[in-house]
């Protein structure tokens, strides 16, 4: 067989073992449905307006995502920008940032509600909290790994700080930036998924719960699956995204370990 | 003599600085509490929280709700930390299973693991065993593939070493891939650790199991805010206290690597 499609072998004989038991062991359940029904249900969502609509809730959850993304990234930039740079500082904020950080980010999902209601605001914000740490985190440490001798030679041409962080340590971080960023953008998917099956109306967490509670298991695998593809395919864009960068920016790709 | 006194003073200088930061934290809290800056219906003050936890904690339910999140967490861990590296090692041990199976495994691997949760629902029901299905399932995911990351990632030479030892496949596994694999697969298991925490919280909130999850849902939505608190408290006190243990635990298990 050639290489190419070894990959797709394994989960082809999954979904025809689960076709075959969902039309012979199960037929009609109300838990499960054969792949092929997905499929079709999923063609109907494709078309289908409202909250079933695949791209209404598909747009939901991603726009909520990049939001809180951006605004956790940013935050996370800014502080461990400051945080890397001086020495001092991390360490007077370090018991501060290890006493918030391990605050599960789902644990803010009531408050949320609380403070925002339902809707776009409440989803991003718990995004913005769960993506800040890391990049904080990871900022710090680029911040950190970034050449003694490249601050040398500005501090010998005389920039200014503000030159300094722009012309030269910022292109010096921007690969591992990349990297933190990557782990940013599938924490925030995760997240903003997770919030709509939790309590949020809208995207596509919360079509495959009304799915489940209308006792549609053909369309609720069809979400399943399709939160599947897109998480993939974002996960697959940032790495291609990573990867270039870093060869452009002369290192070697470095694997990211989250 | 000097630069010891003067290391060790400046250490005495971070952790006053650092106790000093976390208490201006805390006080904003009760400024901004106290001047409502924001609704009390969102920010309670220090001091009513702190009266929730206790209370709760002593005559309430919060310490039930403490106890049995935590052992959904503990339990839904070793679960997945046992069948992470008993699957992630025939995985890993067996070169015609990478080439046929990994693949499937990288794109199982971003999806969320609350997404399951309604599938579990509509298979188990609304029960405390779907919800330890959900976490024991989730949070495997670091823990397999640490596991066959590690495993792949033996030394040509070991192996070589195996290969003129004539060792089995299992003797292999057991005495130079997992041994080498450990750092990998500790490291794999801090990070399923907070998985179970998080989708064990979110399982008690959907599937309306007694834990904090639920009990912090239910304080936001009769708006008292000083048990949500307290309820985040408990929460982040988990998370902190089992990444601190399992560093600990590290630390130990990864001794006699460095020497």
């Amino acid at each position: 067989m050639p290489p190419v499609l070894r990959p797709w072998v394994f989960p082809l004989l999954l979904l025809l073992l689960l076709e075959a038991a969902a039309r012979w062991l199960v037929p009609g359940s109300d838990a499960i449905a054969p792949p092929s029904q997905a499929l079709l249900a999923f063609g109907r969502a494709l078309t289908a307006s409202g909250d079933e609509s695949v791209l209404q809730a598909t747009r939901f959850t991603l726009i909520s995502a990049s939001l809180g993304l951006g605004l956790g990234a940013a935050l996370g930039l800014v502080l461990g920008l400051l945080l890397g740079l001086s020495r001092r500082a991390a360490s007077a904020a370090f018991l501060s940032i290890e006493v918030l950080r391990p605050v599960p980010s789902v644990a803010l999902i009531p408050l949320a509600m609380l403070v925002f209601g339902f809707g776009y605001r409440m989803e991003f914000s718990v995004v913005a909290f769960a993506t800040f740490w890391p990049l904080l985190i990871l900022t710090q440490a680029a911040v950190r790994q970034v050449e003694p001798q490249l601050l040398e030679v500005a501090r010998a041409l005389g920039l200014s700080p503000w030159q300094r962080a722009t012309q030269i340590m910022l292109p010096a971080m921007l690969p591992r930036l990349f990297i933190a960023l990557r782990l940013g953008v599938s924490i925030a998917l995760v997240v903003a998924v997770t919030v709509e099956i939790a309590a949020n109306p809208g995207g596509m967490g919360y079509a495959m719960m009304i799915a489940q509670q209308s006792l549609a298991p053909d369309l609720m695998l069809a979400w399943l699956f399709w939160i599947g593809v897109v998480g993939y395919a974002i996960n697959a864009a940032t790495l291609r995204l990573q990867r270039s960068i870093a060869r452009r920016m002369g290192e070697p790709a470095a694997e990211a370990s989250p | 003599m000097r630069a010891a006194r003067t290391a060790s003073s400046g250490r005495a200088r971070a952790a006053i600085e650092s106790l000093l930061v976390a208490a201006a934290l805390l006080a904003l809290w009760w400024f901004a509490s106290h001047q409502q800056w924001l609704s009390k219906v969102f920010l309670p003050t220090p001091e009513a929280t702190l009266e929730s936890l206790l209370q709760g904690l002593v005559r309430g339910e919060l310490s039930g709700f403490t106890l049995a999140t935590l052992q959904r967490m503990l339990l839904g861990w070793l679960l997945a930390s046992a069948i992470g590296v008993g699957l992630g090692a025939l995985i890993g041990a067996s070169s015609t299973a990478r080439i046929w199976i990994a693949p499937t495994l990288e794109f199982l691997r971003p999806l969320p693991a609350s997404a399951l949760l309604p599938l579990a629902i509509s298979l188990l029901g609304l029960s405390n065993g779907m919800v330890l299905a959900v976490v024991a399932f989730g949070a495997m995911w670091p823990v397999l593939l640490a596991t066959v990351h590690g495993l792949v990632a033996v030394h040509v030479g070991l192996r070589q070493v195996a290969t003129a030892l004539q060792l089995s496949r299992s003797a292999f596994v057991f005495k130079i891939g997992l041994p080498n694999a450990l750092p990998d697969i500790l490291a794999g298991m801090r990070l399923s650790m907070t998985v179970s925490l998080i989708v064990a919280v979110v399982g008690e909130m959907i599937a309306s199991q007694p834990g904090l999850g639920q009990a912090i849902l239910l304080a936001a939505r009769s708006f008292r805010a000083s048990e949500l608190f307290a309820g985040i408290v408990l929460l982040g006190g988990m998370g902190f206290l089992s990444n601190a243990l399992l560093s600990v635990l590290e630390a130990a298990f990864l001794k006699w690597q460095r020497p």
